[in-house]
């Protein structure tokens, strides 16, 4: 299939457009893995690591809302950032911020769901040492969360997925302006629209082998760092 | 500790992005998928911006998307085909000016087997009968673009009240151009089209036109500046800047001048009385 590798040589000689396209889509994904991962890591340690009222309804929600449907967040940012929305005034709607933002509020839940789970599971393993030695809360969750971190780099690893995977919300948030704020994923969705089937096919090639890539690098780092942990 | 420096780190990052270029020449376009799916943009805006020096961001939706765009004061500038829905926006006071720019038609698409028999007529309105008399699939945009508002009022102009008469082989698929054609290559249907779009079109398969030429098929373009009184986030001059070249006569023959496989699929029309 000579057709289907068009995108895959515009890649391979270096297609600026392209380039740029491939670009942008990482910097917004790995910019929203980053943002969630800050909100969702600590929020899933503290929710496992303490007990509250309400506290099992908020865990079965952060579990549901990892099925958010990313037109649904995507409809929620447009609204909030639209110029008749109440953050209108920031004038980000349709560009790449609003695209991270979008991500991140579908990404977040993912990422807290699965750190609550590997942290509780931890924390029922170690709990008698823990508590024996007195230690405090939040001593607790760094603790925990140092000795996850492999495991943890798998829920990073869902919620990057996650948004590479996604193209509803990017859409709606960022409009797909040629130069500015298209993705591979809103590429594809344009260029099978004009019927441009071989491109769009090649272009979703791309996009996969770009994410082998980063889990691959992961996967690498993973492995190193458990050496070295010994 | 760790989380304190990541969190530096994210900050500047988004900071950085946010900081974007200095002087800001850039305007947002909502506008049509078929200025986008045809091409036409590709071409014309880096002729817009080497003669103005003004960045469009073209956020293609269809026309009822757009207008809504621009009465949320998302964009600056909206260029749409729809005339009646323009002027009611510009009625309501969405824009204080509508600027007639460029026309082309639409074309009924289908089979070149027919089963309906339309081909080579050049009354729409009986094509559509003959459609809804045998019952041959009909994919309709469904999505308040213009071209579906077109197709509402060619079946209004064959006595056909749709909404009423509708049946299976009637389909509604809410999505853009370039989908409703993809979906009739695939499933042998009838569909209604933009010239231009359908120039550009890459999966014709055993598509092709089978109706044209009808008047009622006409295809007006028309361009807005969102009124900066109602949302001072409007950029007005470089708006405005951008409006005034689309219509200047350097604009209309760039306009003129595109071609889709060797014919022109756009015509000027901004001086043209009525459009």
């Amino acid at each position: 299939m000579p057709e289907n590798a068009s995108a895959l040589h515009l890649l391979l000689t270096s297609d600026p457009a392209l380039r740029e396209i491939v670009w942008l889509s990482l910097f917004v994904s790995l910019s929203a893995t980053l943002f969630a991962a800050l909100i969702g890591v600590p929020a899933g340690a503290l929710i496992a690591l303490t007990r509250f009222r309400g506290r099992e309804p908020l865990i079965v929600l952060l579990n549901a809302l990892m099925g958010l449907p990313p037109v649904v967040a995507g409809l929620v940012v447009f609204l909030a950032l639209s110029r008749s929305g109440p953050l209108g005034s920031w004038g980000l709607l349709f560009t790449p911020q609003a695209m991270i933002i979008a991500q991140t509020v579908l990404v977040a839940p993912i990422i807290a769901a699965l750190t609550r789970q590997t942290i509780e599971d931890l924390w029922m393993e170690y709990r008698d040492e823990l508590t024996a030695m007195n230690v405090a809360p939040v001593r607790r969750a760094i603790t925990l969360i140092a000795d996850a971190q492999f495991s943890l780099v798998t829920a990073l690893l869902a919620g990057f997925g996650r948004a590479t995977a996604e193209v509803g919300a990017i859409i709606i948030v960022g409009g797909n302006i040629d130069g500015f704020t298209r993705t591979m994923t809103t590429a594809i969705a344009l260029e099978t629209s004009k019927g441009e089937l071989p491109l769009a096919i090649g272009l979703g090639i791309v996009l996969m082998l770009v994410v082998f890539a980063i889990n691959a690098l992961a996967w690498g780092a993973r492995r190193a760092g458990e050496r070295l942990a010994g | 500790m760790r989380t304190a420096h990541a969190l530096a780190a994210a900050v500047i990052l988004f900071a950085a992005a946010t900081a974007g270029a200095p002087p800001d020449r850039s305007i947002v376009l909502a506008s049509t998928t078929s200025t986008q799916d045809s091409g036409l943009f590709d071409y014309l805006l880096p002729i817009v911006k080497q003669h103005t020096g003004i960045t469009v961001r073209v956020v293609a939706q269809g026309t009822g998307q757009a207008l809504e765009t621009a009465r949320r004061g998302d964009c600056d500038v909206v260029l749409v085909h729809a005339r009646s829905e323009e002027l009611k926006f510009v009625a309501e006071g969405g824009s204080l000016r509508r600027y007639p720019v460029m026309d082309n038609d639409f074309v009924l698409i289908g089979q070149k087997s027919d089963p309906a028999a339309i081909g080579g007529m050049n009354d729409a309105a009986r094509a559509f009968r003959s459609i809804r008399d045998k019952k041959v699939l009909f994919i309709s945009r469904g999505d308040r673009s213009g071209t579906n508002l077109a197709e509402l009022s060619l079946w209004k102009a064959a006595g056909i009240d749709i909404a009423k008469d509708k049946g299976a082989w009637y389909e509604s698929i809410g999505q853009g151009m370039g989908a409703a054609l993809n979906m009739a290559s695939a499933r042998g249907a009838y569909v209604l089209s933009d010239r231009a779009t359908w120039a550009n079109f890459r999966n014709k398969a055993d598509l092709r036109i089978l109706v044209e030429g009808d008047k009622r098929m006409f295809n007006q373009y028309g361009v807005m500046l969102v009124n900066p009184v109602k949302h001072p986030n409007v950029k007005k001059a470089l708006g405005q800047a951008f409006i005034e070249f689309l219509i200047s006569p350097e604009g209309q023959q760039a306009i003129a001048n595109y071609r889709i496989d060797g014919r022109q699929v756009f015509y000027p029309d901004a001086n043209a009385p009525g459009a």
